[in-house]
């Protein structure tokens, strides 16, 4: 028997976005028609999950100025706007989830990703990437430094563009508190018409996926700097079980 | 402030950060090598054991199949599973030779496959002492799937561990258990399992919220 003396608060699933959000179109399809069965007594099998501190990571892969050149000898930097994304994760008591996983994607400064299927014509960027990762230091804290990305459209509406975000994805202690979620700029007009942003049904959880302009951290003469704290489900001791 | 669950300590505690989709470019990100990025120095990927690791090696695939009936080309799927003995290792690290936690992902090529290079997991023991037949956990990512969808990947050659698993009674459907138990297939000698994960209509499999 292993330990599983802990619960997660429940999952608000009126709070996180539906499976089934038409205006989202691709949803559609993809959403199960079935209600989710509920775990009433979870188990270690997701209470648990892995931990990553021995993944080895390269010097700069928290860095996306630095961590990619298209040709072998290039010392070129991306084009954009400078900025850092930092934040800390914590869990809804507020306690600090150290040395977690948090990797990041996106789109280059015009909208392109860096990715086969993505044919956008707007150019690649040949000393960007689009791909960070790092773990929390003792207190939670992560940090980032990339470039801006830029706004792009796609085959949902006939004219609807994402707005500028940055991909987010957070371990957390168990695959319990796994998590992945978009960063938006504060300020950018094309959150509100975004369907995907539109899939929660709360403003206030829109707010919970805002980077916000953080001008004490940034550099100057160099980067700006955004702030974007992640919550992951709090975590409870269990007492008085199975009795 | 909306506050569905209204237990006192709701109001005192954060609220979770809002998932959002993974979206059509989730590989730059978490499978750089289907991006067509160049990998780092070590990735998270889907050879969770390598050949020194203790236990049955088996090879676990499948596709994802969407409510039109063709399969999602973009899916990522995390898999988290207990080793031969049934206990979970949460410390990931390339150099010893099992993993518990991989990834892997269904791509625009072929057949549209996703696979996991692993061993089969022992049975695990819940606090309660029930025992769960032997499982892997799979969380499912894609375009279109706001929040992640999660399953679990069952054996079919377990009937008698599957018939008495508390997870699989608590589905009151004994149809839709069905829809979790992964076939044998016997390949060159190698041992594989193959789970297709429906998410929507018929055959639709089963999700878990916990």
């Amino acid at each position: 028997m292993q330990d599983d003396n802990k619960r997660f608060v429940e999952r608000d699933r009126d709070w996180h976005p539906p499976a089934y959000a038409p205006g989202y179109k691709t949803s559609v399809a993809r959403s199960p028609s079935q209600a989710l069965v509920s775990l009433q007594s979870p188990s270690i099998s997701e209470l648990g999950g892995p931990d990553f501190r021995r993944l080895r990571m390269g010097r700069y892969d928290n860095d996306l100025l630095m961590n990619y050149r298209e040709g072998q000898g290039q010392d070129g930097l991306p084009v954009g706007e400078r900025m850092m994304l930092f934040g800390r994760v914590v869990d809804q008591f507020g306690k600090p989830v150290p040395h977690t996983l948090v990797e990041m994607w996106q789109a280059n400064a015009g909208g392109r990703y860096r990715h086969k299927k993505d044919a956008y014509l707007a150019p690649l960027d040949p000393n960007f990437g689009g791909v960070g990762r790092c773990l929390t230091d003792e207190q939670g804290w992560y940090r980032f430094r990339t470039v801006k990305p830029g706004p792009y459209p796609w085959g949902n509406g006939i004219n609807t563009w994402r707005p500028a975000h940055i991909h987010v994805s957070v371990m957390g202690p168990a695959i319990s508190t796994r998590l992945i979620t978009q960063m938006y700029f504060e300020g950018d007009p094309l959150i509100p018409i975004c369907p995907i942003v539109q899939t929660l049904k709360d403003p206030e959880a829109v707010e919970t996926m805002i980077g916000r302009l953080d001008m004490a951290q940034s550099k100057p003469m160099d980067c700006l700097a955004y702030r974007f704290d992640l919550v992951v489900r709090g975590e409870l001791q269990t007492y008085f079980e199975n009795q | 402030m909306k506050q569905p669950n209204s237990t006192p300590t709701a109001e005192l505690m954060l609220r979770e950060t809002a998932s959002q989709t993974a979206g059509p470019y989730v590989h730059i990100g978490l499978a750089l090598d289907v991006a067509g990025l160049p990998e780092r120095e070590e990735e998270i990927w889907n050879r969770m054991a390598k050949a020194e690791a203790e236990g049955e090696h088996i090879e676990v695939v499948g596709t994802v199949i969407d409510g039109n009936g063709d399969p999602v080309r973009d899916a990522l799927i995390e898999a988290w599973q207990a080793d031969s003995q049934g206990v979970y290792r949460p410390g990931f690290d390339l150099e010893q030779p099992f993993n518990g936690f991989g990834r892997t992902a269904t791509t625009a090529e072929g057949a549209s496959e996703w696979r996991l290079e692993t061993i089969k997991p022992g049975a695990v023991t819940r606090g309660d002492g029930k025992v769960m037949a032997p499982h892997i956990n799979l969380a499912i990512f894609a375009r279109g799937i706001n929040i992640q969808l999660q399953t679990r990947l069952y054996f079919e050659d377990e009937a008698q561990a599957n018939a008495s698993c508390p997870v699989l009674n608590a589905i009151e459907s004994p149809t839709r258990r069905q829809t979790l138990f992964a076939k044998r297939e016997e390949v060159n000698g190698k041992v594989r399992y193959r789970l297709d994960i429906r998410l929507q209509g018929e055959g639709e499999t089963v999700f878990f919220d916990f």
